[in-house]
């Protein structure tokens, strides 16, 4: 968050009553305006992440998250996911989800593998609504889970445009 | 039906690890978004992609709202025999389309 010092300066030469009635009814309408994404939203990242382990605990490793970090255009960005796993019946990967921190639904996608994947990497297009975090999960054989965390920076958000 | 693009090896030798890439034209409506009248544009998106080896599921993906229109997936398999690819999507409002690919397999 950048701090703009112009609001300060604003707030001081508005704060004449009948501005101030104007602003309460501007603040009232900005809180209306929020309601409708928190609404949305369904839980935060990490409740998502740990509901779809379910009684697994998700460690770090393994699993590489590949992403721009600095993402142009949020209605089409490129993803790839990699496993590091030989992809034998014995030590495979079994899925892979991919999970978004402030799109409306946490979910992005999910996966499933086998040992006849024969390689663990996937591929696909996506949507990022701002700026957020994006965690990579990896089922493996084992029943252990493994992830990777991801911040990416959006400066062209999807879903507020029009008409694509 | 809706066009697709798959670009998959026509033949592979046994054994070898083969890329598949598949891209469908579809709008991916996510359900959150409002048209020209103010009201909500319903969802409409593909749920599901399955690609079967000769009958057998070798990959699949649960798609959400997420994911962009015109949804592009690649992933790999194991060549194992000759014979076919049969990529399916299955989406809102009943979208059912599969698509087969052949492919050679050489020892």
């Amino acid at each position: 968050m950048r701090a703009n010092p112009l609001t300060h300066v604003g707030e001081a030469a508005l704060a004449s009553p009948g501005r101030r009635r104007l602003l309460a009814g501007a603040a009232g309408l900005g809180g209306w305006v929020m309601l409708r994404p928190a609404a949305a939203a369904d839980g935060d990242l990490a409740a998502a992440v740990a509901a779809y382990a379910g009684e697994a605990t998700v460690r770090p490793g393994k699993v590489k998250l590949d992403i721009a970090q600095l993402v142009d255009n949020g209605n089409v960005v490129p993803l790839t996911v990699t496993v590091d796993s030989p992809m034998t019946a014995s030590d495979h990967v079994k899925a892979i989800a991919v999970f978004n921190e402030k799109n409306p639904q946490r979910e992005i996608a999910k996966f499933a593998l086998g040992p006849r994947s024969g390689k663990a990497s996937i591929s696909t297009r996506i949507r990022l609504a701002t700026t957020q975090k994006l965690v990579a999960v990896a089922q493996l054989s084992d029943g252990s889970f493994w992830s990777h965390t991801v911040d990416v920076i959006v400066t062209l958000a999807a879903c507020i445009e029009g008409e694509a | 039906m809706a066009r697709t693009l798959i670009h998959a090896p026509a033949t592979a030798k046994r054994g070898e690890v083969i890329e598949i890439r598949a891209t469908i034209a579809h709008p991916m409506e996510t359900g959150y978004r409002s048209g020209d009248d103010g009201k909500v544009v319903p969802r409409n998106i593909l749920r599901r992609f399955s690609c079967r080896y000769n009958g057998e599921l070798v990959f699949s993906a649960e798609l959400f709202p997420a994911v962009a229109a015109n949804p592009y997936l690649a992933f790999h398999t194991l060549a194992t025999e000759s014979g076919t690819l049969a990529l399916t999507w299955e989406g809102d409002g009943g979208f059912l389309q599969t698509e087969n690919v052949s492919i050679a397999v050489t020892a």
